[in-house]
């Protein structure tokens, strides 16, 4: 604003100027006029989403039912049953140094094709506590040089001023069962090559890195590890160290490649080694095969059901209605102003 | 206000007063001081010695204003203090201090850096929004003045530096610097003329007078000595009040308004004047006058701190849940989990000191589940708004041509506001008005001249025309309420085409509008001398006659064209004497006491210059409602002319004066349901005897000395104001803004309630009033007013109880009223309203006046505006919108809800302290109800979504701890939990509160009734957040178990490797962002490529990022090294479970809008799809009429108007046909 008349007079070209500046350029976007769709949810679209939902996953649901059914998988508790039946303080006999072979008997229900893959199944162990799972050293692992990183590795971080390789809560706690297998006094193979991820074997643990002090301190939590062998190829130590989810997991033990014929007895001769006593937790050993999906798990085929059966069963719920009380789409009378003239 | 008149000629030499009304002071015995002492009074300021107010006792402060909220020093401080007062800013902050810390389960990076980006952000923001403030202080301050700096020698200082006691120079047409005494002026007789437009939003000139004795001191060197003292009121926000005393050459003298000229107006007319500064900077009254300019928050958003608080519950419950979960698992089995070696754990965990580990815990699970509070809420909102305003301000429909002014959004933190306003509050000048007279019609002897039709004449014809086109057309009659039963339609549509015929014949000459400004006549008989020819000559003769003598104008002669302009007192006057001029009698001299007209055509056919000689002038008041002049024409006849409002001149007729009564009374209705304001003319002759009797009386009462003078003056010149001749009546258009008529019925169908708050006087809002619709013929008007006298004489009791009876009585007779149709409206005075707006009685005031139609309040102080919109606000707790262009509405703009200034006209303080500023009123419509719609809608949208996908995300955390021994690890990777809310679904949801339209906004236009969706508040009540919420609730239940039990504890590859932590958090992380990706999806019903691209981009950036980020060497990415290449990727599983997921989440969702739309259709809906089918082209009647319906039923507006006329008509049918013994019709 200028505030006196011949300033103001003067400045007119400016102003006439300014004006054009100020004028908001025309353009779809800023306008607000963009090409749109505007999809709507007639009937027709609802229904057909819902069809076209139950079309989909009708069949996915059989294929993973059919999937999971064809699954073969054998699950035995053991811990219980390979504890003597004169032990009444099981931790104690854990913790001791007693011979804890035991011997079990696996029965084959079924024809079970090559590659039959072994699990060990831990029930109530927490390898997703925060403390556990913070209790290793990527570094250290991956390389030789630093073997030192280990300050996230307490209270397993070093012996005697020493560091501890593999160090933490993980690699300490390493489960220690072991199974051999036997159909018919013929010893079965288990393939332990190959159970953990590429990837981890390449990048994540060092080709040049050895145990060293490891089970060494005070307490001896779990598995010894050759000290001779580099992590790279101590795959139980590998798959161990990617720690579950849940409390309940299993982890790769091996793999037996030869086809399991139904009604086979195996004979698993195990060492119970491990402690789950003091915190009651269970050990399984699995036998399974694994189809597209992977192991058993009829859940999948029967969620992708119910959601199919479901949509299914929205699509004829809103056809009847449709059919019973149609709307005619765009139909003025449904306008708030015609449903209650006057009373908006 | 009857000092504030025009007595004086332009031209110094011509310089005269009347003398009528108004003694001179000295006449009364010499100047009274006043007596100032005690509080209040305890200013002095010691003239043209400036150097004394630096000391202490004396100093005052400064000239320098500053509207910021911020300076260098406290920006940091305060701002910060301003981002952390929201309570979710707080917590991050809490959250991120201790994430150093062992206790926090995320690494102090991913809490710092998110908090740092929103608050920055914020910041930024507040900074550039301030830093505008700043300049534009900075170019107010630093404005030029000439101060007298010593031995009477004036040079250039700026505004900031001028002291109180300074003596400055202030030329034409330059603003006040501070609130000053005016010393003298370029006239001689030390008046100034002064526009407040600023001040109080009127536009005329105001008369500022000097001391007599401060005369004297008319140039610089006049100052050399010059000194002086005044003893003054403390400051104070009266802006027409001033009481003082001038101490000056050892007399005092008592100061009065009217020798104070204010800050903010501008100097007109005079060339120069010289005044002492009394008041500076923050103590002028217009600075006092604006109250701190409060930081206005929507209701959406206080209401979102509703929902926050909630989620804080929620997630303090949940955090002492995990953490009882977690102190009776850490005591009582922890021991037992021999590998984590609990005999040697830090403290957090250690089962010994179990109630430290729990308030760690605590402490552990309240960062944790930081993710229901969605941190980048607020900082994604505030981007939205930016982008909204961005909008609005390039919004070209709302750019005004003329002006060059486009719409602005000045802060962006109540466009969803515009959404919600129930009650528009609106200044009345400037705003409604151009403030410009149009001579339009008038009635001289019974007969209506004048053929143009005024706005509101050409309007109700339109929409007769197409409301005509609908019934032509109508074939179902039920549909249409207003015509149901078997209506004789044929005479109605007669009935209404004679009507029409008659406003819609003069429609084509819209195009060439006056070219004279305020003069629309147009009527062969009267224009280029034809009345010479009518029978009735002598009557129009004395017509005109009046219009060019009966006035206190003064004119001014353009030297170059010998036209003459016009300097008057109000605008309509202006207009009149345009009109004379036109019609040949051109007023172009005024004397001491002569008025001279020139007659273009008179009976000898030559130009006649005629010289009336002004005996006497009786002056308009609001109370007389009239003026007259005693005049004697060169034949020495005495004639009185009088001119005013119709009701007050038939009352003072003779018996043979009635002559023309009836047909001018007719004619002034139509001219006033035509929204015209009118004035019926009159005159009488007086002998000689009679005159100087009369006289006689006349002196000695304007020579009483004492109070009762004016009252006095007021019977003698009533006396006098006896047995008129009524010769016709005038009708000028108040000037409409434009457009104006039709927003506001665009509005009222709207359902918008409009108040107009006015400085003018009742007649002038009246008048506004029915120029644009809000009031009409057949309403019911109550007037609440007081009589001047009762104020003065009777106690405040009494005064108050008449009040609140007339209240009272009003609202009883709404509460009778049977006809659904009847409308009221409300007219108060600003000193009625000053006892109205006081506690005991403002809730019955309100009460009225929310029953009523419209409210028109006039004579209203800017604080009363302020108070008036307080009351709205805070007593309806409805949301209120203030729009007004002038200073004087700055407090109510401040004080609504939402505050829009009139931008484009001088003066910007309106502008300055609005939310919106806009350039024309009419753009209101498109701001509300396109603007207003949309963001509301938005901003609802986005604000339940937010919270949905928080809930659906942070809950998933909580589960999980229940299956982690509550130990407070989190199953997601820290760099997704980042991800998430600042980049994987932040851009779709921006998208979502930019870019929506549930309709187009040519829809929202012509169905006005969706706005109601708004106020009414249906996409943000707690039905829609809770339902969102439980959305959310049932997604994440979703997503945690089904995931959960798919990757339970089998193989979920061919090859038979299980899945880890990391798999199974990857996983349910990739489940959450495709259904909440999904979810929006669901919820927009437009898409333009860029919420195709924001949408789905999400998504693909999840994957893209899981790519690079598995791509990494496994330092950075960790666990996820190769996930999803090597993991995730090759099972099927994983995909089959993502698509259970996302379809398992949106189904009920889908299923209820489906449901929603196809049982419970909201207006949207069908309109969407009326437009999805094209039915709106195939069915183009079908589509008008719904739109005609869309609208809320009103009682105000051009609608109602032809509503009402309507009703009237067939009213009228109805009786014919009961008279003829038809059976009537029913009407529902």
């Amino acid at each position: 604003m200028s505030s006196s008349g011949a300033a103001g007079a003067g400045s007119t070209d400016s102003t006439a100027a300014r004006r054009n500046t100020k004028r908001p350029k025309y353009s779809k976007f800023t306008q607000q006029e963009l090409p749109a769709c505007k999809p709507i949810l007639t009937p027709r679209a609802v229904i057909s989403a819902f069809l076209l939902v139950s079309v989909v996953f009708v069949p996915v649901g059989v294929a993973s039912l059919l999937a999971s059914r064809k699954v073969v998988e054998i699950v035995y508790r053991y811990d219980s049953k390979c504890i003597p039946k004169n032990v009444t303080n099981k931790v104690a006999y854990i913790q001791s140094s007693a011979d804890k072979a035991c011997s079990i008997t696996l029965n084959v229900t079924k024809h079970m094709k090559s590659p039959v893959y072994i699990y060990y199944q831990l029930d109530n162990f927490y390898q997703n506590h925060r403390r556990y799972v913070k209790s290793r050293s990527d570094e250290q692992l991956r390389k030789r040089g630093e073997e030192n990183e280990t300050s996230t590795c307490k209270p397993e971080d070093m012996v005697n001023g020493r560091a501890i390789v593999p160090c933490g809560l993980i690699a300490w706690s390493l489960f220690n069962d072991t199974y051999s297998f036997s159909v018919n006094k013929r010893n079965l193979t288990v393939n332990k090559k190959g159970i953990s991820w590429k990837s981890d074997r390449n990048h994540k643990f060092g080709k040049d890195v050895f145990p060293k002090n490891f089970q060494n301190s005070s307490i001896i939590g779990g598995a010894h590890l050759n000290e001779s062998i580099p992590l790279r190829e101590q795959e139980d130590l590998i798959v161990w160290m990617r720690t579950a989810a849940l409390p309940t997991f299993r982890k790769l033990y091996g793999k037996i490649e030869e086809d399991l014929k139904e009604g086979e007895l195996i004979n698993v001769t195990l060492n119970n080694n491990y402690n789950t006593y003091s915190f009651n937790g269970k050990k399984k050993l699995v036998l399974s095969t694994t189809t597209w999906l992977g192991g058993k798990n009829d859940f999948l085929g029967i969620a992708y059901l119910t959601v199919g059966g479901l949509c299914f069963f929205l699509a004829l719920a809103f056809t009847i209605v449709y059919f019973v009380k149609p709307r005619q789409l765009g139909d003025p009378s449904y306008l708030s102003w015609n449903r209650n003239p006057g009373g908006h | 206000m009857t000092k504030g008149r025009i007595r004086a000629r332009i031209r110094r030499s011509h310089l005269y007063t009347f003398g009528c009304l108004r003694p001179q002071t000295t006449e009364e015995g010499g100047p009274h001081p006043l007596q100032l002492h005690g509080p209040g009074y305890s200013r002095t300021v010691y003239c043209n010695q400036p150097l004394i107010h630096e000391k202490k006792s004396l100093f005052y402060c400064n000239n320098n204003i500053s509207t910021t909220k911020y300076n260098v020093l406290t920006f940091l401080p305060k701002a910060l203090f301003e981002q952390f007062r929201r309570v979710a800013n707080i917590y991050f902050l809490l959250a991120a201090c201790l994430s150093a810390s062992p206790i926090s389960p995320f690494s102090p990076l991913s809490m710092i850096a998110p908090l740092a980006f929103v608050v920055g952000l914020s910041m930024a923001k507040e900074a550039l929004e301030d830093s505008r403030r700043f300049l534009q202080d900075v170019k107010v301050n630093n404005r030029k003045v000439s101060v007298h700096k010593s031995n009477g020698e004036f040079v250039p200082r700026s505004w900031q530096r001028v002291m109180v006691g300074d003596v400055v120079k202030v030329e034409k047409d330059q603003f006040f610097p501070a609130d000053l005494l005016l010393l003298s002026s370029s006239y001689e007789d030390g008046i100034c003329y002064v526009e407040t437009m600023n001040l109080d939003g009127e536009t005329n000139l105001k008369v500022k007078r000097s001391l007599e004795a401060t005369l004297s001191l008319d140039n610089d060197g006049a100052f050399w000595d010059f000194s002086g003292t005044i003893h003054c009121e403390d400051p104070n926000p009266n802006l027409y009040s001033f009481v003082g005393n001038f101490e000056y050459e050892r007399q005092v003298y008592p100061l009065d308004p009217s020798q104070i000229l204010l800050r903010d107006s501008k100097l007109r007319n005079t060339d120069y004047i010289y005044g002492v500064v009394i008041f500076t900077g923050h103590d002028s009254k217009v600075m006092q006058n604006s109250t701190k300019s409060p930081s206005k928050r929507s209701t959406i958003e206080k209401k979102m701190d509703h929902i926050i608080y909630t989620l804080f519950t929620v997630l303090i419950l949940i955090s002492f849940i995990s953490s009882i979960g977690f102190v009776v698992k850490t005591k009582f089995q922890v021991p037992k989990w021999w590998y984590l070696q609990p005999d040697n754990i830090e403290y957090q965990y250690d089962p010994k000191k179990i109630m430290l580990a729990g308030m760690s815990h605590l402490i552990t699970a309240l960062i944790l589940y930081g993710y229901l509070i969605p941190i980048s809420l607020y900082v994604s909102i505030e981007i939205v708004k930016v982008l909204q305003a961005s909008f609005i301000n390039q919004d070209i429909q709302m750019y005004d041509e003329e002006t060059g002014t486009p719409a602005d959004a000045r802060t962006s933190n109540l466009n969803e506001e515009l959404g919600q306003v129930d009650t528009i509050l609106s200044d009345k000048t400037g705003t409604l008005t151009c403030n410009q007279m149009d001579f339009l019609k008038c009635s001289i002897a019974g007969t209506s001249y004048g053929v143009r039709s005024s706005e509101v004449e050409l309007a109700a014809a339109k929409q007769m025309a197409s409301d005509m086109e609908e019934q032509d057309t109508e074939s179902d009659l039920s549909n249409f309420p207003m015509i149901k039963g078997r209506v004789p339609r044929q005479n109605v549509r007669r009935a209404e085409e004679i009507e029409l015929e008659t406003v819609v014949t003069s429609k084509g000459d819209e195009d060439k509008r006056p070219a004279i400004k305020g003069f629309g006549f147009e009527d062969s008989r009267l224009m280029n001398g034809n009345w010479l020819k009518d029978p009735k000559a002598d009557i129009m003769l004395l017509f005109f006659r009046i219009l060019s003598v009966c006035h206190t104008a003064i004119p001014e002669v353009n030297e170059e064209t010998g036209i003459c302009t016009y300097e008057a007192e109000s605008p309509d006057e202006g207009a009149f004497l345009v009109a004379a001029r036109e019609f040949g009698f051109e007023f172009f001299r005024r004397t001491q006491s002569t008025v001279v007209v020139r007659e273009k055509f008179s009976a000898s056919g030559g130009v006649v210059e005629r010289e009336y000689k002004i005996l006497n002038l009786l002056d308009f008041t609001s109370k007389r409602k009239r003026m007259s002049v005693i005049v004697r024409d060169e034949e020495g006849n005495i004639i009185l002319f009088c001119k005013g409002a119709d009701s007050i001149i038939f009352d003072r007729l003779s018996e043979n004066g009635k002559m023309y009564l009836e047909a001018t009374t007719r004619h002034l209705n139509e001219y006033g349901e035509n929204g015209l304001r009118t004035l019926a003319l009159a005159y009488k002759r007086l002998n000689e005897q009679e005159y100087t009797e009369w006289n006689n009386e006349f002196h000695k009462a304007r020579t009483a000395v004492g109070t009762d003078r004016e009252a006095l003056l007021e019977e003698v010149s009533d006396l006098m104001e006896r047995e008129l001749i009524l010769i016709g009546a005038t009708a000028v258009e108040d000037k409409l803004q434009k457009g104006v008529p039709q927003c506001i019925d665009k509005l009222a169908q709207a359902g918008l309630k409009i108040w107009v708050l006015t400085g003018d006087k009742m007649e002038t809002a009246i008048n506004i009033g029915f120029a644009c619709s809000l009031l009409r013929q057949g309403m019911k008007q109550i007037c609440i007013t007081l009589d001047s006298d009762a104020v003065t004489n009777d106690r405040l009791e009494v005064v108050k109880g008449n009040i609140l009876n007339q209240i009272t009585n009003a609202a009883q007779m709404i509460n009778m009223e049977k006809d659904p149709h009847a409308a009221f409206a409300l007219i108060i005075d600003g000193k009625t309203l000053t006892y109205a707006l006081e506690d005991d009685m403002k809730h019955q005031f309100l009460g009225l006046a929310v029953d009523c139609a419209s409210v028109i309040c006039c004579r209203v102080s800017p604080k009363q505006k302020a108070l008036v919109t307080r009351l709205v606000k805070e007593g309806t707790g409805k949301t209120t919108l203030a729009i007004g262009d002038g200073a004087n509405d700055v407090g109510m703009i401040q004080e609504a809800d939402i505050g829009v200034g009139i931008s484009g006209v001088e003066g910007m303080q309106a502008v300055m302290a609005s939310d919106f500023s806009i350039a024309q009123f009419r753009f209101l419509e498109r701001l509300l109800v396109i603007h207003g719609h949309w963001c509301y809608k938005r901003i609802a949208q986005m604000i339940c979504y937010f919270f949905y996908k928080n809930i659906a995300f942070g809950l998933t955390i909580f589960y999980f701890e229940a299956f982690a021994g509550f130990s407070g690890q989190s199953v997601y990777d820290d760099w997704y939990m980042i991800l998430f809310n600042v980049v994987l679904t932040s851009l779709p949801v921006i998208s979502l509160g930019v870019f929506e339209q549930d309709v187009p906004s040519e829809v929202c236009l012509q169905f006005p009734a969706l706005y109601q969706q708004g106020p009414k508040n249906l996409f943000f009540d707690w039905y829609r957040i809770l339902g969102w919420m439980g959305n959310g609730l049932y997604s994440s239940l979703i997503i945690f178990f089904l995931v959960i039990i798919i990757f339970y504890d089998q193989a979920f590859r061919i090859n038979g490797q299980t899945a880890d932590m990391a798999a199974v958090g990857t996983t349910m992380f990739t489940c959450i962002i495709c259904a909440v990706n999904c979810q929006i999806a669901l919820t927009m019903s437009h898409f333009t490529w860029i919420q195709h691209l924001f949408v789905w981009g999400s998504i693909a950036t999840w994957y893209l990022f899981l790519l690079l980020y598995g791509v990494l060497p496994p330092k950075y990415s960790k666990t996820a090294y190769q996930i999803l290449i090597e993991v995730l990727a090759p099972a099927p599983i994983y995909w089959t479970a993502t698509l259970l997921v996302t379809v398992a989440c949106i189904l009920p969702y889908l299923a209820h809008i489906s449901f929603q739309r196809c049982f419970n259709p909201m207006d949207h809906h069908i309109i969407q799809e009326i437009k999805y089918y094209k039915k709106d082209i195939e069915d183009r009647h079908m589509w008008t009429r719904e739109s005609s319906k869309a609208r809320q039923e009103t009682k105000i507006g051009f609608t109602a108007r032809v509503e009402a006329k309507i009703r009237q008509l067939k009213g009228r049918l109805q009786k014919k046909q009961s008279a003829l013994g038809v059976p009537s019709p029913t009407y529902t």
